[in-house]
This record gives C-alpha cells, structure tokens and sequence, in this order.
C-alpha cells in the first residue's frame, strides 16, 4: 500500500484536492481510502462516503492535533492494510503553523490557497517547508500575476518541492496530481520504526495537565516568557 | 558555496537574498561567515523554535540558485507554435482533426458548453500531454516532444490565465503590485517596465488610475486591463487563455492586438460573436473531445463589421450615461 500524507491550512481546500484526485484514481480502478485527522468537528466523512470512498475519522478533542496524528497513524495505516487499499490518504488539518505530520520515505503534500497572502509562505513551518508536493488552491479567482508571485514564494521557502496549481471545484490539475502520488512499485508495509520529518514543538507545562488559572505560581514544567524589553 | 562567505555569495547571486529572508534569516553582521558557519551559531533549541534543519536550509539554497541561474539564462520566448495531436473523447472516440497546429500571433477561439472538456484541454497543454492524460492527446511544442521542465518549473508554466471571475486580493497600491510581480520575475529595468504596464492598461482601460490606486479598489474594467498588461509584459507564459471576459470598460479589441505584439499565442474561451469571430479559427469541444475546428469564413469576417458597429453604439450609449446625460431616441442611431 502507498500512504500519502496531506496536510494544509484550514479551508485551504484539502479535501476539495484529494476528492477530485480520488475521482481520477477511480476511473483508473486504483482503490483509495481516506483517513481525517480534525481537532474538534469535521463532516468531511460525509462527503468522502457521499463520493463512494472508504473514510474513518479521528477527532483529537482536548489533545495537540499532530500529536494524536502520530500517534494513531500506525493503527490507521493497518485498517488501510486490512481494506486492501492501493493507496491510503492522510488527511490533517496544520493548526498551529510550527506542525507537520510528514514521515520520512512517506510523500507529503502540502495545500495552501492563493488567498491566504503573500506573508503565509514564510509564516507556516515544516508543514510547507518539508513537502515534497505543494498544491495551491484557488488560483481561478486571484489575478495571474497573484498566482505568479504567490508560486514563486512557495518555491522560495521550499525549491526542493513540486509545485502545483489544482482547482478544487473544477477538478483542473487533479489528474496530473494524481500520477504524482501513486507509484505502483511502491509498497510500503509498515510504519513501525519510521521516523517523523520534522520534531513537533515541545510541551508540557501545568497548562497541558488541564490548568485553567492565570498566574505565575500556576505555572510549571516548560514555560517560557516572552520578552518585551526592547 | 561550502568555502565562500554570505557576502561574496550575495555578490555572485542577489537573489539568494531572498531566500534567507523569506526563511526568516537575518544575516546582518554574519556577511564574512559561511552559509554553513551562520547557520552553527544556532543552538538546537533556537534551530527547535525556528524549525529548521541546517541541511535541508543549505540543499535549499543550491537548489534555489540552480534554478534562478536557468531561470535568468533562459531566452524570453522559445515557443513558436503548438500542436494538438488528437485523441479520445469521452466516448473513447477518435478525434478528427489529426493534427492542429497554431502559431504565435494566432487567435484561436474554443467553443462548446460548460462540461465539455474545455478544461482538460487546457490542461494537457499545461501538463504537455503525451498520451498520458484521460484524452491521450499528445502536444508538441515547436513541431517537437516538449521537455517536460513545463510540467513542474514553477516560474516556467506554459499558459497563463485571464478570466472574468478573477480579482485583486493582495492589500496593495498600483506600484507596489507591479513592484513585487516584477521582482519575482526578476526583471532588470523594473521602473521602465512597471511604466510601460500602468500606460498600456490606461490605454485600455475606459477610465484612467495612476501608480498610487489600490489594486482593490480598481473598477473591473480598470483591473482587467492592468491584468492584461500585466500578464502580456511580465508573465513569461507563452500561450495566454482568456476566459470569458465582458466587455464593459476595456477595449477587447486592443487588448487582443497588444497580446499578440508580443509574440503570445491566445486562446479564447468565449461565446461572444464579437470575440470569437476575431480568431483565426475555433476549436468545438463536445463530450469531452474536439470535435471539430472551423476556420472563420469571409462572411462571417465581414459579419463581424456589423456585429462591432452594434456594439459601439451600446459602448456610446454606456459613455453618455456616465457622464449623466440623458438618451434620446437618436442616440441608438
């Protein structure tokens, strides 16, 4: 099975991308299934199912997003092995900027839109800088010039990457992503032991343990002041 | 670059600049170190919080000057023609035409309704298919199998889009979105060419704005006509698809001329006779294949005449009502 993992900015357009790149899976008879990672509530799994794709989805509630990510991407790589899938998509939303749910020998596409500004590319972390594919959303409502200097950032942070331009309406541009992220000859068979792209940001302070109160005699572990001293 | 100082590297390539800044670096007062030497002064707690690795940052950047380097040393425009070498429609059908192709300077207009597999013509010539598309077209460029750098260049794409649903949403003036469009082009004489785009959009445009307008607040005539300038002078793309646009206040006609001075191939999407009918020929998309290319007859060439005739009376009437007149009957004569 081939695991690909997606991750992007929310209402960036990922589910958009990876349902029109499924259609085109489909109609080549490549099975695919999906697993959501969200935060606090998604119906995404609707839409997946609406489209006749094999979805499960994990809501991560009170814990940092990306971690429950890793820690439950071994279990959902093995429900994808049970159904047989040729390819298992990853879905998860990058909700702090400094994540990235990528692993290495795993490709890692990354999506971001064209509305989000020209600052964004130097603002989001691994999450864009470690992608082997990027995908830009939203290109048919922005100016080409727009979309020419919002690709040219993107590749500025990351030139290593490819960068792509999908219509997640249209569906224009997901069959030529589609090539990109099945390779027959791959078969990966466990993730045990693989290791993630990129370290997630530490934590684990008195606020981590579920305390609400303000003030520094509530705070311990690692905590960290900001300074404002000029 | 393993023995040489950022200063020196900035030297030989100012645009490595711009990629330590937008990797958030401040190299102030570290320009004698190397790129490697800089990047040792972090600590893996701050190189934690910056979340960066050092080899991936110095791999980065002698990707980045590779490309640039091929970038700057690329001719400004290599493609002559384009040839479509038929497919498959939906149906798994034969297309026609055989072969069809068309040159710089040409107008081609594509017709058919929403569907049809416009789209995915466009997109096999953006992906330069070779039968490895859901139609199996195969395009050619310059009679020749394309390199396949126009499948995944970033600054090198192979079309450039206008259509009428597109918008102005960066929080900048006139100048300032021209500056940044030509500094990612990397463009040499900048003020000459930003001047050369604000005058040629003001030429098509119905009404004139100068440099210090804010892009978001252009009239839509008015930002259709600096998008065209724009994309015809900075957008390296050779072949430009304009996608529906309407006719209120901006001079098609002109626009398209401008477009093919400067050795673009246009393809037009539209069902407006006025447009159309300024192609060459059109391309009729059906079931998701060509299903057949007409070129544009004498008569209807000359149909054109009357067509534009009306239109101008519309455009004059659109003129006296912005400048608060009142119609009379003899205004439509």
């Amino acid at each position: 099975m081939n695991l690909v993992t997606v991750s992007g900015p929310p209402s960036s357009g990922k589910t958009a991308v990876i349902l029109k790149t499924i259609e085109s899976y489909q109609k080549q008879g490549i099975y695919v299934g999906v697993i959501k990672f969200d935060c606090l509530y998604t119906d995404d799994d609707i839409l997946y199912e609406k489209a006749g794709i094999k979805v499960r989805k994990g809501l991560s509630g009170g814990l940092c997003p990306d971690h429950y990510f890793v820690s439950n991407i071994e279990e959902a790589f093995a429900w994808g092995q049970k159904e047989k899938f040729d390819v298992l998509i990853s879905e998860s939303a990058g909700l702090c900027n400094r994540c990235s749910p990528y692993i290495k020998e795993i490709k890692a596409i990354c999506v971001i839109d064209n509305l989000s500004g020209i600052n964004t590319p130097r603002k989001i972390g691994p999450m864009l800088k470690s992608a082997d594919i990027v995908v830009i959303t939203k290109g048919d409502i922005v100016s080409q010039a727009e979309r020419e200097v919002f690709a040219s950032r993107v590749n500025t942070v990351n030139p290593k990457a490819v960068v792509m331009h999908v219509n997640g309406l249209t569906g224009q541009g997901s069959f030529e992503l589609s090539t990109l992220l099945y390779d027959k000859e791959l078969d990966t068979d466990s993730l045990k032991g693989k290791q993630l792209r990129f370290s997630m940001p530490a934590a684990l302070c008195s606020y981590c343990l579920g305390e609400t109160r303000i003030g520094e005699e509530f705070q311990m572990g690692n905590v960290r002041k900001i300074n404002l001293e000029q | 670059m393993k023995n040489t100082s950022i200063k020196d590297l900035l030297e030989k390539y100012a645009f490595a600049g711009s990629y330590l800044e937008q990797n958030n670096f401040d190299i102030s007062g570290k320009e004698e170190m190397t790129i490697e030497e800089y990047l040792a002064t972090f600590s893996e707690e701050e190189k934690e919080d910056m979340a960066f690795d050092s080899e991936s940052i110095v791999k980065g950047l002698e990707e980045y000057i590779k490309q640039m380097l091929s970038f700057l040393g690329e001719d400004k425009n290599d493609v002559q023609s384009l040839t479509i070498i038929g497919g498959t429609n939906k149906s798994g059908e034969a297309e026609s035409f055989g072969e069809f192709t068309i040159s710089t300077g040409e107008i081609i207009a594509i017709v058919g309704p929403t569907g049809s597999g416009k789209s995915r013509l466009l997109g096999d010539i953006e992906w330069v298919a070779q039968k490895d598309t859901p139609t199996s077209r195969q395009i050619l460029i310059n009679n020749e199998k394309p390199d396949y750098k126009w499948r995944f260049s970033t600054s090198d794409k192979l079309v450039a889009q206008l259509s009428q649903n597109m918008n102005f949403v960066m929080d900048l003036t006139v100048a300032e979105f021209l500056d940044l469009h030509a500094e990612s082009r990397m463009v040499e004489n900048k003020e000459d060419i930003i001047q050369k785009i604000i005058t040629c959009a003001n030429d098509l445009a119905g009404e004139k704005f100068d440099l210090t307008t804010p892009i978001t607040s252009l009239s839509g005539g008015q930002s259709r006509a600096l998008m065209i300038s724009d994309t015809a002078i900075l957008s390296k793309s050779p072949i430009i698809l304009i996608d529906e646009i309407e006719n209120a206040g901006i001079d098609r006609k002109k626009a398209l001329s401008f477009l093919l001075s400067q050795d673009k191939i246009v393809l037009m999407a539209t069902h407006d006779p006025m447009l159309a009918l300024l192609g060459d020929k059109r391309i009729v998309i059906k079931n998701g294949g060509i299903h057949k290319i007409i070129e544009t007859t004498d008569e209807e060439r000359s149909m054109l005449h009357e067509i534009e005739a009306v239109d101008q009376k519309v455009q004059n009437l659109r003129s006296s009502l912005r400048r608060g007149e009142i119609l009379t009957s003899d205004s439509f004569k």
